[in-house]
């Protein structure tokens, strides 16, 4: 009664497999493709030119430093408005709003997390920056302002939508406790329910810095792209670039192989580095849905 | 009486607080409603047919974005075609088969990583890979193979979350009685998890046909005199287009922009809408 | 040639992978065509013992198991159910497995019953329909379902999900039957009907069957193991067991001293 593997079956397995490694393989290509496009850059330019603060390609300076802050600046702006902005709009939403409220708002914040980026940018560039450069008497409103507010949009849904879920996962034992004790439920948010959510919540928080220091469109179009370094509290005001905007906006017009071409490549290994710290760091506040393994077991 | 009036004191302030937390999710959910029914109203009066099914003329300043929503659709439908199996496939390795050791936590690594790339740099590897080292050059394939491999990680996360929602006990039942573990999957997990599937991809395609940055030196031009005939062709796509016409066209008509991304939101929250209905509808249905 | 004995184990031991044992050196045959009860206080090993009867034990992947676990066929021929070559599935479609909880699969009642038939390769509809028919019977079940085999399993009754899950076991024609705690969840007068059906089926199968109380076990066992934390206490036909036990321990239970 011996019956060796039947065949296709040990065939499928083989392909699930594979499909099942097919992200760490991207992963490496990813990462190979960046480095062979963009390490001869280091034959061509010497490591200390990137440390200035002059970005202009077409007389050979390519300092990065105006372009890191750029994306520094413009990345805690967004930071600044979406973080309380998001933290406690999940708060409402997960533990003040009734069920009906929170089967609206859920949704809508959802929503705005699959709005194309491009027709946030192109808002902001009819829109927001006109009223900016009134409101604020600016000389133009295209800056880092405009971009971060925009920015903000783009990392509110990440933000929400995650602390949410993980002030939904804190047990109902821990709050019942607390009103036992005689706090009230606002108390108790403050007190119970937020600090035993605190790995989740900085895990939004980092997945929102990583989606706003990465987002392309919506600074290329709206914060004016000029490469500056900053200049005391207008720099908020000011036009800046950022890395993003800077390797959209200027590889169509570079030669293949070009010292230039190899410099926005090298750009993109900067951006690929800052991502991958960005959310290792923000796996390792291990934050896993609870819900999930309660489902396993049911 | 000091107890009760510091209760009452306590829950005065509890009553501001829930207002002022309230104001809060207006102020951020507000602006996302203002936006729909700005675009719409704005954009309402652009829709014509000759709008959808015409090419654009006079530098882009007037006539249709036809070729654009074609050049869309196909970069969404080839992506979909590439990254479905491999994505499902890949939640199937990590719900079904995948052991619990170093490696499949680094695979799980691999995935968070993809979805924190940066969409520009989704761009930049599909040049080097696709465009010039595969010699796709700039074409429909090199886009979507590039929105694909960005499309995966979300793909995979959804379609491992829907497996794993199926319960355990029908998976013992079914070995139980003689199946397989392919056998399992194929009759009892994948039909169970379908609609939850689709939902993620439908979601995950939805990023997809809205990106602008991974497909600028991948698959988009400017303009295209006709339809693409073929993957290896160039496409114009509705995003990169609406990125045209309101910065590098001047004089261009406000009513033919925001006519442009009505069309784009309609098309990228429509399949939003789909995935929400599939979803309610297979909760309904759902008998476990 | 008949056979007495369906299923020999011996010295099985069975361990987690941080060294803790679940089976602690069971030696038992299952006689043939009988209830055999195996009985005792929740974690002792009861369910593993069944589990490692049809290899289900495969799908925890944090065990090992060793000792000798052989089942006869009529003919006299054995297999070994340990051999990590062994076809698992072959062995589960003779090896038939119903659980505490019923889990109906998310189908029509039909495909229920046809569900590990088509999954063995039976296609052909007239064996299709005779099974469904013989198992239901056989699970006291027809009467109430015979009009309705294509409506969801899951609108069954609790009582009536179970013998469904008992007649999907059936519809395989397995040699072997174990039950886990079968009518755990079930009202008195369903399992009435399940304890009912399962002295039918003796006469053509053998049954291993978790008890879920004391009582069970005297009403239905023609042997009976006492089984306690890992070990097996005492093993001997039901009505010498259930009046006269052998062990202090087991007399301790069976007259509910400590449970």
């Amino acid at each position: 009664m011996r019956i060796s593997r039947i065949k296709p079956e040990s065939f499928i397995t083989w392909l699930i497999k594979f499909t099942g490694y097919s992200a760490i393989i991207f992963v490496f290509l990813i990462f190979y493709f960046l480095l062979s496009e963009g390490i001869p850059v280091f034959g061509e330019v010497p490591f200390k030119d990137f440390f200035q603060v002059r970005w202009y390609p077409i007389e050979a300076y390519f300092g990065l430093l105006p372009l890191l802050v750029g994306s520094l600046i413009v990345t805690i702006g967004a930071l600044i408005i979406a973080v309380p902005l998001g933290l406690l709009t999940a708060i409402y939403i997960a533990e003040v709003a009734s069920p009906r409220t929170k089967e609206i708002l859920k949704p809508l914040v959802e929503l705005l997390g699959g709005f194309p980026s491009v027709v946030l940018g192109f808002l902001g560039l009819l829109i927001l920056s006109q009223y900016l450069r009134e409101i604020l008497a600016l000389p133009t409103g295209l800056s880092a302002l405009t971009g971060s507010l925009i920015l903000a949009g783009i990392a509110l849904p990440a933000i929400v939508s995650i602390s949410e879920d993980a002030l939904d996962t804190v047990p109902r034992s821990y709050r019942d406790a607390s009103l036992a004790l005689g706090a009230t439920e606002w108390q108790t948010i403050w007190w119970v329910t937020l600090p035993a959510a605190k790995s989740g919540v900085l895990t939004a928080i980092m997945l929102g810095i990583g989606r706003a220091i990465g987002e392309t469109m919506v600074v290329l179009m709206v914060t004016g792209n000029a490469p500056m370094m900053p200049q005391g509290l207008a720099t908020f005001v000011n036009p800046t670039r950022t890395m993003t905007a800077t390797i959209a906006a200027e590889m169509g017009e570079v030669a293949n192989g070009s010292t230039h071409y190899h410099v926005l490549f090298f750009i993109g290994i900067v951006l690929f580095v800052i991502a991958l710290i960005v959310n290792v760091s923000a796996s390792t506040f291990v934050f896993r849905r609870k819900k999930r393994s309660e489902r396993i077991l049911s | 009486m000091k107890s009760r009036s510091s209760a009452q004191r306590r829950n005065l302030t509890q009553q501001i607080g829930f207002i002022f937390l309230r104001l809060v999710a207006i102020i951020a959910v507000l602006p996302i409603i203002a936006i729909i029914v700005f675009i719409i109203y704005q954009g309402a009066p652009a829709i014509s047919l000759e709008f959808i099914f015409g090419f654009p003329s006079d530098g882009m300043r007037s006539g249709g974005i036809w070729p654009a929503i074609v050049g869309t659709f196909f970069l969404t439908l080839i992506c979909a075609l590439v990254v479905s199996p491999l994505g499902i496939g890949a939640a199937i390795y990590l719900a079904e088969y995948a052991p619990d050791n170093r490696w499949t936590q680094s695979i799980r690594i691999a995935i968070i990583n993809l979805a924190g790339i940066p969409s520009v740099v989704y761009g930049l590897f599909g040049l080097g890979l696709f465009v010039i080292f595969l010699n796709f050059g700039i074409s429909i394939l090199a886009g979507s193979l590039t929105l694909a491999i960005m499309t995966l990680p979300v793909i995979i996360t959804t379609t491992e979350e829907a497996l794993r929602a199926v319960p355990q006990s029908f998976r013992v039942v079914s070995r139980s009685v003689g199946a397989t573990q392919w056998q399992t999957v194929r009759r009892i997990v994948l039909p169970q998890a379908l609609p939850g599937i689709l939902t993620g991809v439908i979601l995950g395609l939805e990023r997809a046909a809205g990106e602008t940055a991974p497909i600028l030196f991948t698959a988009a031009v400017f303009f295209l005199p006709r339809l693409p005939s073929s993957p290896m062709d160039p496409t114009m796509a509705l995003p990169y287009h609406l990125y045209v016409i309101s910065t590098q066209v001047p004089g261009m008509s406000p009513q033919i922009q925001y006519g442009t991304a009505l069309v784009l939101l309609v098309f990228v929250l429509g399949m939003n809408l789909i995935a929400t209905i599939i979803r309610s509808r297979a909760r309904a249905r759902r008998q476990w | 040639m008949t056979i007495t004995n369906k299923i020999v184990t011996e010295n099985l031991v069975l361990q987690y992978s941080d060294g803790t044992e679940s089976l602690k050196d069971i030696s038992m045959n299952i006689p043939v065509n009988s209830i055999s009860v195996i009985f005792g206080p929740a974690g002792g090993g009861k369910s593993t013992y069944l589990r490692v009867l049809n290899r289900l034990n495969d799908l925890a992947n944090v065990t090992t198991v060793s000792g000798k676990a052989h089942l006869y066929s009529e003919s006299g021929d054995f297999i070994d159910i340990l051999d990590p070559n062994l076809d698992v599935t072959a062995l589960r479609r003779r090896v038939g497995m119903v659980f505490a909880r019923p889990v109906v699969l998310p189908m029509s009642i039909r495909e229920n019953l046809t569900y590990g038939l088509e999954i063995a390769g039976v296609r052909k509809r007239s064996l299709l329909h005779e099974a469904i028919e013989r198992s239901l019977n056989q699970a006291a079940l027809w009467e109430e379902v015979q009009d309705r085999l294509d409506d969801p399993a899951m609108e069954l009754s609790g009582g009536q999900q179970q013998r469904l899950c008992i007649a999907r076991s059936l519809a395989l024609e397995p040699e072997v039957l174990l039950l886990d705690e079968p009518t755990s969840g079930l009202d008195p007068i369903s399992t009435g009907k399940v304890e009912a059906s399962l002295q039918e089926l003796k006469k053509n199968y053998t049954i291993v069957l978790v008890p879920h109380s004391v009582q069970q076990a005297a009403r239905a066992a023609d042997y009976a193991a006492f089984f306690l934390q890992g070990k097996l206490i005492e093993y001997a036909p039901g009505n010498e067991m259930f009046t006269t036990p052998q062990v202090q321990q087991t007399a301790d239970y069976i007259e509910g001293r400590f449970g």
